[in-house]
């Protein structure tokens, strides 16, 4: 079953002198429980593709539904809530709440959710456990190794129950036990959850765990394959 | 969980954050300390008025006040002054003869109010026999005492037992003089009173002028608290019927004005120091908003609506101004209270304070309504000085802000 169906995407920024067509024409579909990642040099367009997924950037022109609706036609407000009940978000510098401990952090999307407190913290408690930090939950980000915050950062994104989970560069801060030791818990919850993961990435060691690598290169899917892992 | 983050977001570059905060809590503490002084100050001129120059209530003829004429006085005033004791909360009432003289010494003449007292029964209404820096109080002389002002003895170079000769007229309007021998000699700090007001007794002044027994021009009244003021004054109302009874209010508008216009002083001197420590919140949180585009960015990226962000900005730059707000406010009370015991000194400039009527020496007074709006003053500065960082935060286009590195 398809979660995300993409149609004719198109990404124009325009410049003082020159247009540049980030995103140029691109269609696909996403099932539910992919492990994918899409690669590409620096400046191929795999970003800005995957903010458009993520109702981040709005694109030029073309379609993106998840589960049915077309995300791009909903209002600005709709867009947000939409956001933060669907989709989940890993980014390469983590970009936790600095101020919150890792426990608030991962518990602030589900406040956003207007989830009950007792839900929350245990949800919570569950989820940091599930990435192998619970023993932190007290932690200030500051205070947590970049492999850790990441881990903060997928229980973050899991914490909304979302239909699937975008992560941009995800291990590009992070060196290779962090990385394998992340892949290793995306891959598990991929699993446990049947969560769709979706990657933006040139790190070898994504694509060797992803079961799906669409290859971008001047906004165009050039390769889709598949794989049995 | 938004308060939560306003508030440890205050904290995460303390320096800038204290330094706002202190220039906050000094402007505020400004303010409460102008406030409580100007406050003290407008206080004890008025409780100067009262208890020396005024008392609470006077009753007078209708239209005495405004021609002083010596035949406008109240036939019944000792027989009303009895009466009016009994009435609960009075604690003093006396009747005086008041007429304008002109008083010479040897040397000079000039004109005055004289005012001829029950001496027994006027200290229980004012206090100038309290007020005394030479002689006696209508005592020690013989025949015939006056007290009267220090600048007045100045100017008549009077000193105790000068004789002065006051000229007036009587109720025949026939021109008539006694002498007065100077008893005692007082100051209230107020020159232009202490110039022109003169004491005798009221026996001596009738005896001169022919006055009927039990007649006076003024009553005056002293009560307990002024907060009983209206319910006295009615009462005495009820006694006094077809004669003029006035408050200290209404006979002496300019001093229910001063604590009006003293208040909306103080509050525009408030809203000054606030409009200028408004500019120093507003870069403070434009600082922020800049500093954290990103964070924001992600804020909005994971689903935190406009409405909440809005409300995050407007919590931070609230919390900071009160925060300040409430440490000047505190010191600002502290101070106050201290200086309602131990009074500040303006000695220095005394002679200048005195001319207008004020002490050299302040007890300040503070209104704790004040406090209650100079809080509220503050967190609406502070809810102002976040309105454009937070617009500008609003600004942001998550996917734009993520870029940021």
């Amino acid at each position: 079953m398809n979660v995300i169906e993409i149609k004719d995407l198109v990404k124009i920024y325009n410049s003082s002198e020159v247009q540049v067509k980030a995103v140029n024409g691109i269609t696909i579909n996403f099932e539910e429980g992919e492990f994918t990642a899409v690669v590409g040099p620096s400046g191929s367009g795999k970003t800005t593709f995957l903010n458009m997924l993520g109702g981040l950037d709005r694109p030029t022109s073309g379609s993106v539904k998840i589960g049915g609706i077309n995300v791009w036609d909903l209002s600005s407000r709709k867009l947000i809530d939409f956001r933060m009940n669907n989709i989940g978000f890993v980014f390469q510098s983590y970009n936790l709440i600095p101020v919150l401990t890792a426990g608030e952090n991962v518990e602030f999307i589900m406040h956003l959710q207007g989830r009950p407190k007792k839900e929350r913290e245990q949800r919570t408690k569950e989820l940091l456990e599930t990435v192998g930090i619970g023993d932190r939950i007290k932690s200030r980000p500051a205070k947590l190794s970049g492999g850790q915050q990441q881990r903060v950062a997928v229980a973050r994104a899991l914490a909304s129950k979302p239909e699937f989970i975008l992560a941009d560069e995800p291990t590009a801060n992070l060196d290779s036990t962090a990385t394998s030791g992340l892949l290793e818990l995306m891959s598990q919850m991929n699993k446990k959850y049947n969560t769709t993961f979706i990657f933006a990435t040139h790190d070898q060691r994504v694509m060797d765990k992803a079961r799906r690598i669409i290859t971008i290169d001047d906004g165009k899917i050039i390769k889709d394959e598949r794989f049995e892992r | 969980m938004l308060f939560s983050i306003s508030w440890r977001n205050i904290w995460r570059n303390k320096v800038r954050s204290l330094v706002i905060i202190f220039s906050i809590a000094l402007g505020i503490f400004a303010g409460v300390a102008a406030t409580a002084f100007m406050k003290g100050l407008a206080e004890q001129r008025i409780q100067k008025v009262i208890k020396t120059e005024l008392s609470y209530i006077q009753i007078h003829k209708e239209g005495f006040r405004q021609n002083s004429d010596f035949k406008g006085y109240m036939p019944d005033a000792t027989q009303l002054v009895s009466e009016i004791r009994k009435i609960p909360n009075v604690i003093g009432a006396t009747e005086r003869i008041v007429v304008q003289a002109m008083a010479a010494t040897a040397e000079t003449a000039t004109g005055v109010l004289v005012s001829g007292v029950d001496f027994e029964n006027e200290p229980k209404v004012t206090n100038l026999s309290e007020k005394l820096i030479e002689g006696e109080y209508l005592k020690g002389i013989k025949k015939n005492p006056v007290v009267i002002g220090k600048k007045l003895a100045e100017k008549l170079n009077a000193k105790i037992r000068t004789r002065i000769v006051i000229t007036l007229q009587d109720t025949a309007n026939n021109v008539v003089s006694g002498l007065f021998r100077v008893s005692g000699i007082y100051t209230t700090n107020n020159n232009m009173y202490d110039e022109s007001h003169v004491f005798v007794k009221a026996a001596d002044i009738r005896s001169l002028t022919e006055l009927p027994e039990g007649a006076a021009h003024e009553i005056a009244i002293n009560i307990d608290d002024n907060e009983n003021l209206p319910l006295v004054e009615e009462s005495i109302k009820k006694l006094a019927t077809g004669y003029e009874v006035l408050d200290w209010k209404s006979l002496r508008p300019e001093m229910n004005y001063l604590t009006e216009a003293m208040d909306l002083y103080m509050y525009i001197f408030i809203i000054i120091i606030l409009l200028a420590l408004l500019f120093g919140i507003i870069n403070t949180m434009l600082m922020v908003v800049m500093e954290r585009t990103k964070e924001i960015g992600m804020l909005m990226a994971i689903g935190m609506n406009k409405m909440r962000i809005f409300f995050m900005i407007i919590l931070e730059s609230t919390l900071l101004s009160l925060t300040g707000g409430v440490v000047g406010i505190i010191i600002g009370a502290l101070f106050s209270k201290w200086k309602s015991v131990e009074p500040i000194d303006l000695s220095m400039w005394a002679q200048g304070y005195e001319q207008l009527g004020y002490d050299a020496y302040v007890y300040m007074s503070l209104d704790p309504m004040m406090l209650v709006n100079i809080t509220i003053m503050v967190i609406f500065t502070g809810v102002i000085a976040a309105l454009y960082p937070a617009y500008k935060a609003l600004k942001n286009d998550p996917a734009d802000a993520l870029r940021m590195e």
